[in-house]
């Protein structure tokens, strides 16, 4: 995938999309905190990625020096030109943008959803199960946040193909090629328009109606901007972030019965568990853009540069997780940054648990035993949110 | 040590993670943003101690303070 020269200095010269880093990116990760809690690379004109716990905390929490307007590392960097608040928000406007979403995502809130998306882990089930084994990610958890987030927004949960092309070309295609980026921006905001249309002649009970009635601190409604902003940044950011959360956790439970069998035995186990693939296998590294000239961890930190905040590069801290690098899933201990630190916390995190706890108790249920197939490949995903795009499970134990 | 155990969620640093609910239910309670919040006025009855202390350690912003009077 990659067009980028391949690194061979990853201190001075890190690339995020190096097929090295796709792979396998905790080795490099323990070699960068190593040298410094804060590293450059020339590449992404110019980026900065802190390697610890701390660094990561303390620029998520300093938005004087740091923006979010700009929340994804390209090779190319144009006037952003889409904002999606809150997530490309800075204060004061973010506050006030990100109220208008949380009640719909509490824990109590996604509680509600909760009895379809068992229904739709079941659906996608029965489609594989007599088949002896099946591509876990292109056939199961793929589909799963898609899904539920369209039955939120109260869109069709059949035009899931055409949001997860979107997002593709968004996340991955899109770091490197900006015209797929900004027609699939286009076609998205389309896609919504025309949502936000038929609910002005026929009202409805979902996400998007509750934006549409939504009123800011002057008490006058959204703009459409604003609003179709909002509606990107919640398709864009509810569906390849969990589907790749469930997928490596399915993928690390095939490849270690004795988790597998204790999750059975131990159903308690399920929230330690849960949090504990979150902090292992972290799926999302944001970004933020230097504005103004400071120091992280004695580094100094100049404007102009992004920064890849890599909240799971800060998860792999042995400073703050003992054995770091050992999936435990009773750890008791477990303040991990997965949906990141500060007021850009994920607003979808409650979701995103339910879902992803849902999605491995289904799956258990119905597979207890299952392993990687030793002749397929497990293929990760490029780019700042990673999971497993192939994941060739066989069901039952090896014979 | 027999003094007794008062929480309080700090609401300048609460970012609505939630870990604490779901890690001591009978303690925490959640606004309509998912802010968290003590029940009542934070005391810790004795059986729940340890479920205070859990869920201070796993809030990643440090947000819980558990005051030993």
């Amino acid at each position: 995938m990659s067009n980028h020269a391949p690194v061979t200095d990853w201190v001075h010269d890190f690339d995020h999309t190096d097929p090295r880093w796709t792979e396998n990116p905790f080795p490099i990760w323990d070699e960068l905190r190593a040298e410094s809690p804060v590293v450059h690379t020339e590449r992404f004109l110019g980026c900065y990625l802190p390697t610890t716990f701390e660094a990561v905390k303390q620029i998520s929490y300093d938005t004087e020096h740091f923006s979010s307007r700009r929340v994804v590392v390209r090779t190319v960097r144009p006037e952003p030109p889409y904002p999606s608040p809150p997530i490309t928000s800075d204060p004061p406007e973010h506050k006030p943008a990100k109220q208008l979403l949380l009640p719909s995502f509490t824990p109590d809130a996604v509680k509600k959803l909760e009895p379809r998306v068992r229904a739709i882990c079941n659906e996608l089930i029965d489609e594989f199960i007599a088949e002896g084994g099946c591509d876990a990610a292109a056939r199961y958890s793929k589909h799963i946040p898609v899904r539920a987030i369209a039955h939120m927004l109260g869109i069709p949960e059949q035009d899931s193909e055409l949001f997860i092309k979107w997002i593709h070309e968004i996340l991955e295609l899109g770091i490197k090629d900006d015209s797929v980026l900004m027609r699939a921006v286009q076609e998205m905001s389309g896609y919504f328009a025309k949502q936000i249309e038929l609910r002005k002649q026929h009202p409805t009970d979902d996400l998007i109606s509750t934006l549409m009635n939504a009123r800011d601190k002057n008490g006058q409604p959204l703009s459409d901007p604003h609003v179709l902003g909002s509606l990107r940044l919640l398709l864009i950011a509810g569906i390849d972030t969990t589907w790749s959360a469930i997928g490596a956790s399915l993928w690390h439970l095939a490849k270690t019965p004795e988790d597998r069998s204790r999750l059975i035995a131990e159903p308690a186990l399920m929230p330690t568990a849960i949090e504990e693939f979150l902090r292992a296998y972290s799926p999302v590294t944001m970004a933020r853009e230097v504005i103004k000239e400071t120091a992280i961890g004695g580094c100094p930190v100049k404007p102009g540069n992004m920064v890849l905040l890599s909240f799971p590069a800060a998860n792999r801290d042995p400073k703050v997780f003992p054995d770091a690098d050992k999936v435990v899933i009773d750890r008791q201990q477990n303040p991990h940054a997965a949906f990141g630190l500060g007021i850009h916390r994920c607003v979808g995190s409650n979701l995103a648990r339910m879902e992803m706890t849902v999605a491995i108790e289904e799956w258990l249920k119905r597979i207890p035993d299952f392993r990687l197939d030793p002749a397929g490949k497990v293929a990760w995903s490029e780019g700042t949110v990673r999971g497993p795009r192939q994941l060739p499970i066989l069901f039952g134990t090896a014979g | 040590m027999s003094g007794k155990l008062k929480i309080h969620v700090d609401q300048d640093k609460c970012q609505g993670h939630a870990r604490c609910k779901s890690l001591a239910p009978e303690l925490f309670e959640l606004d309509k943003f998912g802010n968290a919040h003590e029940i009542g006025d934070g005391s810790v009855p004795k059986e729940l101690e340890d479920k205070a202390w859990l869920a201070q350690a796993n809030c990643p912003e440090i947000a819980i303070e558990v005051i030993e009077e």
